[in-house]
């Protein structure tokens, strides 16, 4: 494989695996059929934990080896009890969470060595939309703003084109930019 | 200069109901029509078109249906029959090939300017219409050239279309409506839903217009509903007027090859981008047409109707079921675009203090923010029948009453205290 003659950078990404696992999932395509999951439960107010451990995937029950435990909520200048950050928010997490492993996985791949990598993403938001103040606004984001930057061995262009590629293969930028069907059941 | 008491502008159902109202009170008026009298049944509507309510339920201020379908639905042509008969019933002064280009508030009223000079008057009665001015999203500027474009208002019949695949955008009435039209014409069309209101054009034995007068629903007030900004936004119903009352939703559509999208949500060099939401909107109309069904049987229960209707069955339409949607599909797929996505108010000739921030006129119940000026025929004025034919005359009658009162109090001499007069609204 090419990334053999490249792979000189050690990011702590094992892109070894990585393309173990491309080639193992274009045999065994169910295999790739992932479901994440998370289970949510109210709290108080606008207060609500979410835990995650469990997922699917090769074709079994997976588990993360803890359990995470996020607290979501508003801020006091909405009202709320700020016991945590808000579900908008939440997203922000996994849109850099996402692009920056794969920032790491690509430049790795390319065998450019990272030194750091540090981003900021803003995203602005209408209240008229979430109020129902202004039917012409959205309730979601206007816009997203993510910045990075990066210290690696590469020229810059090298580096903006592994910025370039993490943006096509992440998940979390897909599903921010494309629509989804949403089903929301009461059971 | 000419000169009047009051200037209604338009002279649709809203026009005449309040000429028919004034000329009761043997006030002094005319109307300025841009066209010919139900102007936009003669040129904006397509040829298939019927009114969604049946002919019963067209009463206006001393006019009412007397053909002989009681329970049929006109066709464009007998709606500006019905009118223009109104119109010459009532001997209203219609002025048309008129438009009016400004309203300019002068001392003692106003001057009202148009193509053909001005009128002084003392008051105005803004009577345009609810359904002039298209909406066509921002979006649609980024649609390739090979896909044709249309409005709902430009929409005539289905040769004026290529032969080619359709995505209609918008599945309120137009919407159902042209997107069936297009399927039973052998077109392959696309329905891109967003919130709707559904209903079954009967229920037990009724028009469902019918039991919406019924039970007072038609009735409901601008000033007792919790939120108006969003009553006076509710998408058109998913009706269709026909000899055989069928229904038009969106289960009726998949049985006749229309396939669906959520919202068009977004468009880029390649392809459409559709919501996610259409399982969450269909859900939502489904609830809601089920509460206003269940108020249909609460008043039945109740015993306000006859024995034949008590004895009907409550039977209620299917859930809405649609296969999961494509969330994207490329532009390559479509030759037309129809934007069945509403319209917006458009007021240039009104000066914008008159305006709120998306140039809606600024109105409690029909009355202005200027004294003497009022605005009659648009969706929840005074009552949710408001831009209905049938519910168009008692907003006439309250706000005629109110303007005869604005005319008497400037009348009225200054520091003179005015005898007792009975309110007459």
């Amino acid at each position: 494989m090419s990334f053999t003659q490249h792979s000189t950078a050690d990011n702590g990404v094992n892109v070894e695996a990585l393309l173990g696992a491309k080639a193992a999932l274009t045999d065994a395509p169910p295999a790739g059929q992932f479901t994440w999951q998370a289970a949510c439960s109210w709290v108080r107010g606008t207060h609500s934990r979410t835990t995650i451990q469990k997922f699917f995937g090769l074709g079994a029950e997976q588990s993360h080896k803890q359990v995470s435990v996020l607290d979501t909520d508003h801020p006091e200048i909405f009202a709320s009890e700020d016991n945590g950050i808000t579900p908008p928010e939440m997203v922000l997490v996994g849109l850099a969470g996402c692009l920056t492993a794969g920032i790491a996985s690509v430049a790795t791949h390319r065998g450019i060595t990272l030194k750091s990598v540090t981003s900021t993403v803003e995203a602005d938001m209408d209240l008229a939309g979430i109020l129902g103040i202004d039917a012409d606004v959205r309730n979601g984001f206007g816009g997203i703003r993510v910045r990075y930057t990066i210290d690696a061995d590469a020229t810059p262009d090298e580096i903006k084109a592994v910025v370039a590629q993490s943006q096509k293969r992440s998940a979390v930028y897909d599903i921010i930019a494309n629509p989804t069907n949403i089903t929301v059941e009461v059971v | 200069m000419q000169t009047t008491t009051v200037v209604i502008i338009g002279a649709g159902q809203a026009g005449l109901a309040m000429s028919r109202c004034l000329t009761e009170r043997s006030i002094d008026h005319v109307l300025l029509e841009r066209g010919r009298t139900a102007n936009s049944w003669r040129t904006e509507r397509w040829d298939s078109l019927r009114l969604l309510t049946p002919n019963w339920l067209s009463r206006l201020p001393g006019w009412q249906y007397r053909g002989s379908d009681p329970d049929g639905y006109m066709t464009g042509t007998e709606v500006i029959n019905f009118l223009a008969d109104y119109e010459r019933a009532i001997a209203a002064p219609v002025i048309t090939d008129t438009t009016v280009t400004a309203v300019e508030h002068v001392a003692d009223g106003y001057r009202v300017v148009t193509d053909n000079g001005p009128w002084n008057c003392r008051a105005v009665v803004v009577a345009s219409g609810a359904a002039s001015n298209p909406h066509v999203p921002a979006l649609a500027g980024r649609l390739p050239h090979h896909i044709a474009q249309l409005t709902s208002l430009d929409y005539r019949n289905p040769a004026q279309l290529d032969d080619g695949p359709v995505l209609v955008v918008g599945a309120s009435a137009s919407g159902v409506q042209i997107a069936d039209e297009l399927a039973r014409s052998g077109r392959p069309v696309t329905l891109a839903v967003g919130e709707h209101v559904r209903l079954p054009r009967t229920y037990r034995g009724r028009d469902i217009h019918g039991w919406m007068d019924a039970v007072g629903y038609l009735d409901e007030r601008y000033d007792a509903v919790d939120d108006i900004t969003r009553a006076r936004r509710l998408p058109s119903l998913q009706l269709i007027g026909s000899a055989s009352r069928r229904n038009i939703d969106l289960n009726e559509l998949r049985r006749s090859g229309v396939s669906f999208v959520g919202r068009l949500a977004g468009l880029t060099d390649r392809e459409a981008q559709f919501s996610g939401s259409l399982a969450n909107v269909c859900a939502a109309a489904d609830l809601k047409q089920t509460r206003l069904l269940d108020a249909i049987d609460a008043h039945i229960a109740a015993g306000r109707v006859d024995d034949a209707t008590r004895d009907t069955i409550a039977e209620r339409p299917e859930p809405t079921s649609l296969p999961t949607p494509p969330t994207t599909i490329g532009l390559g797929a479509f030759a037309t675009v129809v934007w069945a996505t509403g319209f917006r108010p458009s007021y240039p000739w009104l000066d914008s203090s008159l305006l709120d921030r998306k140039g809606a006129i600024r109105h409690d119940g029909g009355i202005m923010d200027a004294a003497g000026m009022y605005v009659l025929g648009l969706p929840f004025g005074r009552r949710r029948k408001s831009s209905f034919i049938d519910g168009v005359g008692p907003d006439a009658r309250e706000l005629s009453a109110h303007l005869a009162e604005h005319l008497d109090a400037m009348a009225r001499p200054a520091l003179r205290l005015s005898p007792l007069r009975v309110a007459s609204v």
